[in-house]
């Protein structure tokens, strides 16, 4: 176990030399740019916001499934099925009845390999739709792959919109990403205060203008809708004339005729189009804009508006006019979000637990390593320098991944300290009971190697084990712990097998013939 | 030089009797106190804040946030004198600006003098969530754990080193509920790296326990366990010291964020460290391990 051989001698010097480089890198600024890398600090160390976005997809469900009758109806009729009664039951299921002579026609064409209104099959071996049949009744609601489709497509428009929205107010290097299928992850380094951005996030940003009318038997229907201020209510249309869709920029602005802040918007000439014709066809007419459900402001038509342009009027302040420009920019969201989870952290917090760390860190190095010297003296500064190029190798890994340090992973950073002497001393425990009865020191420290070779292993591996769950399993700063953790056992492994054995064997060989080695 | 062995086998019927007396009482206190969950796993509303004007006591902080009808405050100081923790269970995500109408009511009453360090504001929903993937990573590892060793050893010392890691698990949760510290989320890496800290103390002692039934074919298990426990006791001790040293330290002065963390970490190493001794060892006296065991092994 003590023989090197020149080309591992040289490869163990050169792959402890790259990793303290790039642990140099972490503090020094290199001009080469693979090492120009740093460890990422976690938000609970730099400070800043971790928000957990839920997507509740009801909203969607019942959109999706009325879209859906519609298109039942035409595909069927198309086919010469009428469908009778179809309704919409629980906002979760459709129901309708066919004639009787059409039943089984009807269930063909849903139940069908390659049915077109209900598609998937081919996929993923499941229909969009589970269809149950009572004699001429049938109900329609959504299969677990349907839903599943569902969740993702709305997860990743709701990402797309939530980038968007983020990337506009401008923070830091935001970090977004999905959890799951129907949850999204947004940590916003440095971010002190999220409110603005989570009252942004908070908004579906559903834009529709929509006539006020006085007679409620429309053929469109009619709704009863609440003004944003609460007070007042009045009768629209479903008809919807213009949506956010056909926005492509609004700007807040300040309209120095009526001296209050306005948002203006352009429209795309679809949306120009049906602007121009319902206003020329409406003039006197009252038109409400809709945001979310609330009526932001009523503006009577007093001339056709053609020129694909228009403001929105409403009380704003200049925040309010300029996120609300920010929200028609970005687009709306498929379905609203709820924010599950938040987790904020001051960044003076932060720096407290950087020093902190580092300072647990020192004072932990330095008294293990005094007991390694006062208990082993030569043997000890061995493990010692073995524990420095360890950290060296640590931290280096960590950066050559770019891997993000949490408080809890200076914690295994420190622990490891404490733990990783365990390989040397379990070592030096057996190469003492070996000098006992072999007087050659060079067979005696092989033999201790040898022999402590499976209980090293079982130790650490089991530790291992512990560290890969809490990787899986984990979130957060906790999976920055089993990072450090888990990497500070495989360089442990490394540092005493090449490191501790190669500066053990160059002492051992040069001091054979000295009295009680070790 | 002859070492003098200590006889610890002649405490495993006493020690034996300690541990599960021990582990009856905080099974008990586990049941009927239960645990005192974090905003993490219970779900609600922290708030760190630290003070920077020295009049404002803990008592007008409680009186503040009593006002605002949050349900259950409760205010606690954190480490240094002005600052503290805020907990309540209550929680609205539907208002996006929850925390900063909670900021605006304290500033009327208290004044500005003073700053919200750190907000975690946790839905039920994702809060028993996080319980129940901690309590699955525990499970899991435990199962992980039991599986190795068998591969590694033979059933016996694996049913032996198991019982000890749910010694030490067990009686760490105890003292935590006996004292109501707070378990969250480090908590539960702290119970993993318990896990794996104890595999590791136990597992060097089987090692030897292992290679003395191959080397004293005539020595019975029960002065077997004595002997290996001797031979690898310095090994024991001075891994236990460097680790309680690295974790003291970080107990003393690595924060108040850190502190829970390694309390059990601490507890976990000290329980461990008996516990391969006094437990793991008893368990295969008692399944009567002898040479025979692992000569099954060898012919495999």
């Amino acid at each position: 176990m003590l023989y090197f051989s020149k080309l591992k001698i040289y490869s163990v010097i050169i792959f402890t030399l790259l990793l303290s480089y790039s642990t140099a890198s972490n503090f020094f600024k290199f001009d080469d740019n693979f090492f120009n890398r740093n460890i990422n600090l976690g938000l609970d160390l730099q400070g800043g916001s971790y928000l957990l976005l839920e997507i509740d997809n009801k909203p969607v469900v019942t959109q999706q499934l009325q879209n859906k009758l519609i298109q039942l109806k035409k595909y069927f009729k198309e086919k010469k099925i009428i469908l009778k009664n179809i309704v919409l039951q629980d906002n979760e299921k459709i129901y309708f009845t066919v004639a009787r002579d059409q039943i089984d026609e009807t269930k063909s064409i849903l139940d069908n390999e390659d049915s077109e209104i209900n598609p998937y099959f081919q996929q993923f071996k499941s229909h969009q739709f589970n269809t149950e049949n009572f004699e001429n009744e049938f109900i329609l609601s959504f299969s677990k792959y349907g839903l599943i489709q569902l969740k993702n497509s709305s997860q990743d428009q709701a990402l797309e919109i939530v980038r968007r929205r983020v990337d506009e107010v401008g923070t830091n290097e935001p970090n977004i990403l999905k959890q799951g299928n129907n949850r999204i992850l947004v940590e916003l380094p440095g971010l002190n205060d999220p409110g603005r951005i989570k009252s942004l996030l908070g908004k579906t940003a559903n834009l529709t203008f929509r006539f006020i009318t006085q007679n409620e038997e429309e053929s469109f229907g009619t709704e009863k809708l609440l003004f944003e201020d609460g007070t007042e209510e009045a009768i629209v249309s479903k008809r919807i004339i213009l949506s956010g869709d056909n926005l492509i920029d609004a700007q807040p602005k300040m309209d120095n005729q009526i001296n209050e802040t306005v948002v203006h918007f352009n429209l795309d000439r679809v949306g120009a189009k049906k602007f121009a014709k319902a206003t020329t066809t409406g003039v006197g007419k009252r038109l409400a804009i809709i945001l979310d459900g609330k009526i932001i402001s009523d503006p009577r038509i007093s001339e056709p508006i053609i020129g694909g342009s228009g403001q929105i009027t409403g009380n704003f302040t200049f925040q309010s006019a300029t996120d609300l420009a920010l929200l028609l920019r970005s687009g709306a969201l498929p379905a609203p979000l709820n924010i599950v989870e938040e987790r904020t952290v001051g960044p003076d917090l932060g720096q407290d637990s950087i020093n902190a760390g580092i300072l647990s860190l020192i004072i932990g190095f330095v008294l293990v390593v005094v007991f390694m010297t006062y208990k082993y003296k030569v043997f000890g500064l061995i493990a010692n320098i073995t524990l420095i190029f360890n950290l060296f190798l640590l931290v280096g890994i960590l950066t050559l991944f770019e891997a993000t340090l949490t408080l809890p992973g200076i914690a295994g950073i420190i622990l490891t300290v404490g733990m990783a002497v365990d390989a040397n001393v379990l070592i030096f425990e057996r190469v003492k009971e070996e000098i006992q009865s072999e007087k050659n020191p060079i067979i005696a420290f092989d033999s201790g190697y040898t022999k402590s070779k499976t209980a090293i292993l079982d130790a650490n591996i089991t530790t291992l084990i512990a560290a890969i769950i809490l990787f899986v399993m984990g979130s957060g700063p906790v999976k920055g712990f089993s990072v450090t953790l888990g990497v500070g056992i495989i360089t442990t492994l490394f540092s005493v097998y090449f490191i501790a054995r190669l500066l053990t064997a160059l002492y051992v060989t040069k001091n054979k013939f000295k009295e009680n080695l070790i | 030089m002859i070492k003098k062995i200590i006889p610890f086998n002649n405490l495993y019927k006493t020690c034996n009797l300690a541990s599960i007396i021990l582990i009856i009482i905080s099974l008990l206190l586990l049941l009927i106190k239960g645990l005192n969950y974090g905003v993490d796993f219970k779900g609600g509303t922290l708030i760190e804040i630290r003070t920077n004007d020295k009049n404002i006591s803990i008592s007008d902080l409680r009186k503040s946030f009593n006002k605002m009808n949050l349900g259950d405050v409760t205010v606690k100081h954190f480490g240094s004198e002005n600052d503290f923790i805020v907990k309540f269970e209550k929680r609205n995500s539907n208002k996006s600006n929850f925390i900063e109408e909670i900021k605006n009511k304290l500033t009327n009453y208290i004044g500005d003098n003073y700053d919200f360090r750190r907000v975690e504001n946790i839905g039920p929903k994702v809060s028993s969530e996080l319980l129940k993937s901690g309590v699955i990573a525990i499970g899991l590892s435990l199962a992980a754990m039991l599986i190795y060793i068998w591969i590694r050893f033979e059933w016996q010392f694996s049913l032996g080193a198991i019982i000890a890691i749910f010694h030490d698990v067990i009686i760490t949760l105890g003292i935590f509920s006996l004292f109501s510290f707070e378990i969250n989320l480090s908590i539960v890496a702290a119970v993993l790296t318990i896990i794996g800290y104890s595999m590791n103390d136990t597992v060097v002692i089987f090692d030897r326990v292992r290679e003395n039934l191959k080397k004293y074919l005539d020595i019975e298990i029960f002065e077997l366990t004595n002997i290996s426990i001797n031979e690898t006791l310095s090994r024991t001790i001075i891994t236990s010291i460097t680790t309680l040293i690295a974790l003291l330290s970080i107990y003393f002065f690595g924060g108040q964020i850190l502190k829970g963390f390694s309390l059990a970490m601490i507890l976990g190493v000290i329980f461990g460290t008996y516990s391969s001794i006094y437990i793991a060892n008893p368990i295969l006296v008692l399944l009567n391990v002898s040479q025979k065991t692992i000569l099954k092994e060898d012919k495999n």
